[in-house]
Order: C-alpha cells, then sequence, then structure tokens
C-alpha cells in the first residue's frame, strides 16, 4: 500500500458499553452484554440471549442530540452515537476541512421499522404519517441519515456483504483514501436487532438459547447482537500533527465460493483473505501479537475459521479469542466494532478473554484465550469477519510507534 | 483511473440481451411499470441451486453470464455489484411469512436468499471464484460505488478483468409501496410519452446490467470508462456543473469535447427542472438524450446508461428513440457524459471512443 | 403406506421448488441427500419444518434427521411411528 491509512478516531456502541470507554472497562471486568431481549417483542423471546445495547430508541436520540424532525431507525442511532464519538475522537472540529466522506455498512437497514408496518403499507385505505417511514427501509438511510447529522457530504456509499459487511466499509475507505477520492473517511458499520433477523437465523436452527461459547466443543450456535462501530481513516495529508491510533497496515478480501449460508470444511475462503491481508501488510503470521477471531460459535464457523487459522499460522497461533462472547453476533456491524476492539487492544496492550470456553474442539490443535492479559505488548492484530454467501474479510491493525 | 469495457450482459425492459440490434424495436408500456424481458434461464443457471433462486438472482446470474462470455473471460478477478433495494421477492416472501404465521414455521430458503449480497454470491459460487467479492447498496450511488471499486482495483494493478453489475427487481408489492410515497404517474401513461406528459411523477422500471471492466485494451472493447463522480444533495444545478468541469479536466476535455450527454430525467415536473437547468445554462450546445423512457426509473439504472453510452460508443450511431431532437450529433461520437440521479443521489459518468 | 410416500414425494417437490425433476425419478428408496436427488443442510432443516408443520412430528437432532431423511420410505416411517404417540 502506498500511502500509510492511519486510524486517528474511534467509536463504538454494543451491549457493552456506550462508548469506548465503558466497553473498554466491561471487557477489563469480563462482564459480558450478552442477556434476555427487551426491546423487541417476539414469539422467540423466552429462548433467546441476545447483546441488545440497553439503550432505547429514546434514550439513544438524547444521547446523540438527534434532530427532532427527523425519522430515525434505531440502525441510524447507534450509528450515530459511534460516529459522533468517532470524529470527536478524530479531534475532527470541522468536518468540511478536508474532503471527507462515509463509508457504512448495515444489513438490517431500516427494517426494524419495516417489519412492524409492512401490511399497513400494503393496504390502500391505511393513511398516515407512518407512510413517512417508507423512505428509510432501504440500507442507504442510515449513512445518509448519519452524514447529514455531521455534515458529510463529498462522498457517500454503503456496503452490505452480511457478517463481513464493515470490514469491507473499512477496505473500501483505506482504498478511497489511496485514490484521493476523499482526503479522510469515516468507515465502520450498524445493524440494530429485528424480528426479521430473529426469526431468520431462528429458522436456520443456528442460535444459542444460552450464552454462545466461541471455539468449544459443545457450541451451541450464536447469539445475535446489535451496535455500531466506526473508525476515522486519514492519511499524513490530513493529520497536521495530531495523534493517531495506529495504522490499518492491511486487509483482504475473499470469497469461499462453497455454499450459501456455510463456510468450507477447511476454511478455504477464510485462508485467502488472511493470506491477502498478510500480503498487503509485508508482514509475516509470527508478527501478530493477538487473533480477534469472528468466533461466532456455531459449529461450522469455529471449525473453519479454527482450521484455517492453523494453516495460516502454521499452527504456531498467537493468543487468539472471540468478542462476540461479550457483544454477541452484531451482523454487518461486526467488522466494525471489532476493529474498534483490535485497536483498543493495541492502544491498551490488552488481549480479551474467550468467554464461556471449557473444552477444546478435537479437530483443533489451539484454544483461545480464556484469560484477561492486561499487559500484553499488543504491536499487530488480525481481525476477522466472515460473513453468508462466502464472504470472508480480515483486516490487519498495527502499532505506531 | 480508467478501464475498458470488455464485455456487457443487460437484461432490461428493452430487447437488450444477447442482441447485436440496438434498441432497433422499442417496447412501450401502458402500466407505468417497464418491465423486464427475461431469457430463458435454462442455459445459465445449476437447476439444483436454481430452484431456490428468486427472480433479481436469476436475471444477475444470466446477465453476469453473458458479460463474461461477451468478453470472452472465464474467470473475473473480483465480483462487484450494486443493488439498492436487493433481493426484494425473498425479502417480502420472508417478512410476509413472518406475519401471516406469526412466527412459526418459518423455513430458511427465502430469508438467505433475501440477504443483500446474494447476487454477487451465487455468481461466484457458480464459478467457484474466490477472488474480491463486494455488494453496494446506497440507492442511486450502488452502481456507481461498484464501478469506482472496478476502477480503484485496476488502478492498483490488484486486478486485469472484473465483473462489475448494477441491478434492481420491481416487485407487486413495492409498486404499492413507493405509489403511497407518490413516486408514480396518477393516470397510466404510454413509456414513450415519459417526458412529453409534463406532470408529476415517474414511471417504474427495473434492470439487471453486467460489464466486464478490464485493465488493458482488446479489440473486442466497447468503449473506455474515464471517471465517475457521485454527488450528495446537491442544493444548485451550479455545484453539479462543477463537478461535470472537474471530471472533463480530469480527462483533459472541456465542454466542447463531448459528444453527447445522457441526462437521467425521469419525466417528473417536480424534479426534472435540475436537468433543464444545466442543459440550458451550463450545456447548451451539447446534444443530448434520455433513457428513463427505455428503462423505467430505478436506483441503478446508470447501468441502462452506461450500456447505451457503450454501444453508441462502439457502434457509432446514437438512436432517435434516445435523443432529444434539439441539437444533431455530430460523427464521430468520440465521449458520451451521463449525468443521473436517484432523489438526492446524482451521478457524473465518463466514456470515450476506443 | 404408499399413499403416504406418494403425498410426501408431492409435499416435498412443492417445500423445496424441485420443479425440474421428473416425478419418477423419486422412488420411495432414492437417497435424498449426497448422491440421489442431491440436497443439502438446508433442504434438511426445510423438510423438518414440513414435518412439523403438516405432520405434528418433531425431529430433536441432527443425527436423527440424517435417519429420517434418508428416503421417502424413511421419512414415511418416521412419520407413522410418530404420529401415534
Amino acid at each position: 500500500m502506498s500511502k500509510n491509512i492511519y486510524v486517528t478516531g474511534i467509536g463504538i456502541i454494543s451491549a457493552i458499553g456506550k462508548n469506548a470507554e465503558e466497553t473498554l472497562m466491561s471487557l477489563r471486568n469480563k462482564k459480558s452484554g450478552i442477556g434476555k431481549l427487551h426491546h423487541i417483542k417476539t414469539r422467540h423471546q423466552q429462548n433467546l440471549s441476545v447483546g441488545e445495547v440497553p439503550q432505547t430508541d429514546e434514550e439513544l436520540k438524547e444521547l446523540c442530540k438527534a434532530f427532532a424532525d427527523v425519522i430515525y431507525t434505531r440502525t441510524s442511532l447507534l450509528g450515530m452515537v459511534a460516529v459522533a464519538e468517532a470524529i470527536k475522537s478524530a479531534a475532527i472540529v470541522d468536518v468540511q476541512e478536508y474532503k471527507t466522506g462515509i463509508v457504512s455498512a448495515t444489513s438490517v437497514g431500516g427494517m426494524g421499522i419495516a417489519e412492524n408496518f409492512f401490511s399497513r403499507y400494503l393496504d390502500v385505505n391505511d393513511n398516515g404519517d407512518f407512510l413517512k417511514n417508507i423512505n428509510t427501509i432501504d440500507c442507504s438511510d442510515s449513512t445518509e441519515r448519519i452524514a447529514d447529522y455531521l455534515g458529510i457530504k463529498d462522498f457517500l456509499s454503503t456496503i452490505s456483504t452480511a457478517c463481513s459487511s464493515s470490514a469491507n466499509s473499512i477496505m473500501y475507505g483505506a482504498r478511497l483514501l489511496q485514490h484521493g477520492i476523499v482526503d479522510r473517511v469515516v468507515v465502520g458499520g450498524t445493524d440494530s436487532l429485528s424480528r426479521f433477523t430473529i426469526n431468520g437465523f431462528h429458522s436456520l436452527k443456528i442460535l444459542d438459547q444460552q450464552p454462545c461459547k466461541p471455539f468449544d466443543l459443545n457450541r451451541n450456535g450464536l447469539n445475535l447482537g446489535e451496535g455500531a462501530g466506526f473508525l476515522v481513516l486519514e492519511t499524513e495529508k490530513s493529520l497536521n500533527g495530531k495523534n493517531v491510533l495506529c495504522k490499518l497496515s492491511g486487509y483482504g478480501n475473499s470469497n469461499d465460493a462453497y455454499h450459501q449460508t456455510a463456510s468450507s470444511p477447511d476454511g478455504a475462503g477464510a485462508f485467502l483473505a488472511m493470506e491477502n491481508a498478510f500480503r498487503r501488510s509485508g508482514l509475516k503470521a509470527e508478527d501478530i501479537s493477538y487473533i480477534n477471531a469472528h468466533g461466532t460459535g456455531t459449529e461450522v464457523n469455529d471449525l473453519s475459521e479454527g482450521l484455517a487459522l492453523e494453516r495460516i499460522f502454521n499452527k504456531k497461533l498467537p493468543p487468539v479469542s472471540s468478542t462476540k462472547s461479550f457483544t454477541g453476533h452484531t451482523l454487518a456491524a461486526a467488522g466494525g466494532i471489532e476493529a474498534v476492539l483490535s485497536i483498543l487492544s493495541i492502544q491498551n496492550n490488552i488481549i480479551y478473554p474467550n468467554l464461556n470456553f471449557k473444552n477444546q474442539m478435537p479437530e483443533l490443535g489451539f484454544s483461545p484465550a480464556v484469560n484477561l492479559d492486561a499487559y500484553y505488548n499488543v504491536k499487530h492484530v488480525l481481525s476477522n469477519s466472515f460473513g453468508f454467501g462466502g464472504n470472508t474479510s480480515s483486516l490487519i491493525f498495527s502499532k505506531v510507534n | 483511473m480508467k478501464a475498458f469495457i470488455r464485455g456487457t450482459g443487460i437484461i432490461s425492459p428493452q430487447h437488450t440481451f444477447v442482441t447485436t440490434e440496438f434498441l432497433k424495436e422499442i417496447v412501450i408500456s401502458d402500466t407505468n411499470f417497464l418491465k423486464c424481458i427475461e431469457p430463458s434461464y435454462k442455459d445459465y443457471l445449476d437447476p439444483v441451486m436454481a430452484r431456490r433462486m428468486g427472480r433479481i438472482v436469476k436475471m444477475g446470474i444470466a446477465a453476469a453470464t453473458e458479460a463474461l462470455k461477451n468478453a470472452k473471460i472465464k474467470m473475473p478477478d473480483a465480483i462487484i455489484t450494486g443493488t439498492a433495494l436487493g433481493c426484494l421477492g425473498d425479502t417480502e416472501k420472508f417478512l410476509s411469512a413472518i406475519i401471516a404465521d406469526d412466527e412459526q414455521f418459518l423455513t430458511p430458503t427465502s430469508f438467505i436468499q433475501s440477504i443483500q449480497n446474494t447476487v454477487s454470491a451465487q455468481i461466484a459460487l457458480q464459478l467457484k471464484c474466490m477472488n474480491h467479492n463486494f455488494t453496494f447498496v446506497h440507492k442511486g450511488f450502488s452502481f456507481e460505488s461498484a464501478l469506482l471499486d472496478a476502477l480503484m482495483m485496476l488502478g492498483e494493478n490488484d486486478a486485469e478483468n472484473i465483473l462489475v453489475g448494477g441491478l434492481d427487481e420491481m416487485t407487486e408489492k413495492n409498486l404499492l409501496i413507493y405509489s403511497r410515497l407518490n413516486n408514480w404517474k396518477k393516470e397510466n401513461i404510454r413509456s414513450n410519452e415519459l417526458f412529453t406528459q409534463k406532470t408529476e411523477g415517474t414511471i417504474a422500471g427495473e434492470g439487471a446490467a453486467f460489464f466486464v471492466l478490464s485493465k488493458n485494451p482488446s479489440s473486442n472493447d466497447y468503449a473506455k470508462l474515464c471517471g465517475i463522480k457521485t454527488i450528495y444533495n446537491p442544493s444548485t444545478p451550479k455545484e453539479i456543473n462543477i463537478h461535470i468541469d472537474t471530471l472533463l479536466k480530469e480527462n483533459s476535455l472541456s465542454t466542447d469535447d463531448i459528444s453527447l450527454i445522457l441526462y437521467g430525467m425521469n419525466g417528473d415536473t417536480a424534479t426534472d427542472n435540475f436537468y433543464s437547468q444545466i442543459k440550458s445554462q451550463f450545456l447548451p450546445n451539447t446534444p443530448s438524450g434520455s433513457f428513463k423512457h427505455l428503462c423505467g426509473e430505478y436506483q441503478t439504472s446508470g447501468g441502462f446508461a452506461m450500456w447505451m453510452a457503450a454501444m453508441m460508443l462502439k457502434n457509432q450511431m446514437a438512436p432517435a428513440v434516445v435523443m432529444h431532437s434539439s441539437l444533431p450529433v455530430i460523427l464521430p461520437i468520440k465521449s458520451v457524459l451521463i449525468y443521473n440521479n436517484y432523489e438526492n443521489n446524482h451521478s457524473l459518468m465518463l466514456a470515450e471512443k476506443v | 403406506m404408499d399413499e403416504m410416500i406418494e403425498k410426501l414425494k408431492a409435499e416435498i417437490i412443492e417445500q423445496l421448488n424441485l420443479v425440474d425433476i421428473n416425478k419418477d425419478d423419486i422412488q420411495a428408496d432414492t437417497p435424498l441427500f449426497g448422491t440421489g436427488l442431491g440436497l443439502d443442510s438446508i433442504d434438511s432443516i426445510e423438510l423438518s419444518v414440513l414435518l412439523e408443520r403438516k405432520y405434528g412430528v418433531k425431529i430433536t437432532n441432527s443425527q436423527e434427521g440424517k435417519k429420517v431423511f434418508q428416503s421417502l420410505r424413511t421419512m414415511a416411517e418416521f412419520i407413522m411411528e410418530n404420529q401415534k404417540k
């Protein structure tokens, strides 16, 4: 990569905190955010463990001081909270000072509202203000609401590749910087819980009713989560001597091309994504200090990813953990949220534990880290995000001296 | 950043799929909906997989397959698509089932097929293509974001040939939902009268447009894609013109060098005046045409426009059904500028003769 | 039993959208997964839902599922056994 891509700001909201400070505190205290579902009424309520953001929509509006006269989906509000933090943490006072863009990601979009009004939209005799919600259905809405809220105008886009979405936003943003399309870019993703996704994953029978157990022999599936994670990426051009949090030193995207939802048994796509990230970064496997795995807790992903990790690290893995045992699987936001966690790991020299792990998988020669290590020299972090449709993405973040 | 348009595969409301003819026989609709003419999918789809596929997935795979065939490329170095609404049919199906059965006995197929990147994923699966695979879902920027991703990758020496597509489908339910926002004309009109009606509203459309963009030239090329700009929520026509000037300057061109401009006006008097102002204030001497009377209004109509531009440059002709009669096109057609919008997402594309 | 098998055949063709399959290619003992019809994991979920919805019988785990869904005959047998309970 010709220009260095720096991370100058981070913003995050999830089940374990409404900002980076709270998030880090939860991680240090091994306090998971997985629990019961409160904000959505569903038949499956009692049988779910989810990573729900505790704040209601009204509380989120208060938190980010949203405009009063705009209809915001929960997806938008979560994104606004996180992006506002990211912009502030990047010490950006005037968004218009440099050409600034936003590349967001979502899978739910406005479905959280749409699913409650769908029948009414289709009833021509049913009129009312609720019809204005129609404009919030598609995936661009949350990106545009976030952009309008912050005054970002120069470039907007939205990616949706299931669970690798926001990792891909980060890559696309880096490319935009490399080519000078923008001078700085806000990248990441946001997703809220919805009946559509709850029922979708339930129908696939890959939900664990209990808190998930990534990489465990007796893992039973994933817990859905919600939240948003965003970074501000810049190059030398706009830094003006300000503090950088770390560097995005590598990235790679591949496709498993094996099955619509299940990963390949040998994790070929995952391997390629990681290989591409290493190639771009110029780093070798042994340089990686910590792996923030995709680790959803499903039978298939953890095996597939585990085998791919063993192959690329030649069976000599650094500490690896899945933070989905804290946040749940935040779908399109996962890549962004976990990028923020990877960066916090670098900044604080901390390795997160993989909660709920008891028994090693017999197919793998490694176990994830079960202890919090708060004094680890974290230099380079590999973050994986693998989605339906075989979409596999890997990011490498590196400490900057 | 430039690329050669080496292959095309277009499913649209016109006769555009696997044909050497260029808008010879025009399809006219009088239902305010220009619906795609779909091929027989037997030649394009694996029957075991096809049974699950929604309509848009089938359209996407067929168009993508033709684009690759047209370009004589077996394996693209990347697959990048843009779709604003994704797999609408399956989304509606799953949502309807949740409502009808009160969350009971739901089956996963329509949920899986509703995921926005299904088209890119299914193409990759069919080709066993493990390369870069992105899906953009930003309304009127979906296709343009995909094109930009392709241009950037080709510029980085990361790829030689990239499959790029823009597609959206219209469903009965969505036609109804958008009618509640007064998107469509109040009375049914004939699509060829879209710009003479002078009323509010437009007509619906849909399409799947796939291209192979290549780093290096070949004897197969239609045209050269020379640049793209996306403009969010412009407040005045002048803002658009500044971007037109920048795009032209980046290609060492002036407005006099543009052979013709294709405008994405959609017949809605509430919004088309933006185009008329651009035309009269900044490009009064540039021959112009439009395309939404042929493909209808939808978020990824830029794909149809790009195909038209590519065909015009390759065949060196500007069909009368496209062009406004005010200024004749002077041959040779050296460059085509496209200015399009979907709501507050405006975009520019520039293509040149090879 | 034969009647149940024919009924099941029609139901799985509809549920799994096997429109291009010749009905005669699916016999009572034709393997449904792997070779034979070549169904996959998503199809097995679809079939579990079909059984639950239409016949009120539940598959409790994927091991059981593998046994039950071997063929139309094994499916019919499972239904007839478990519907009595």
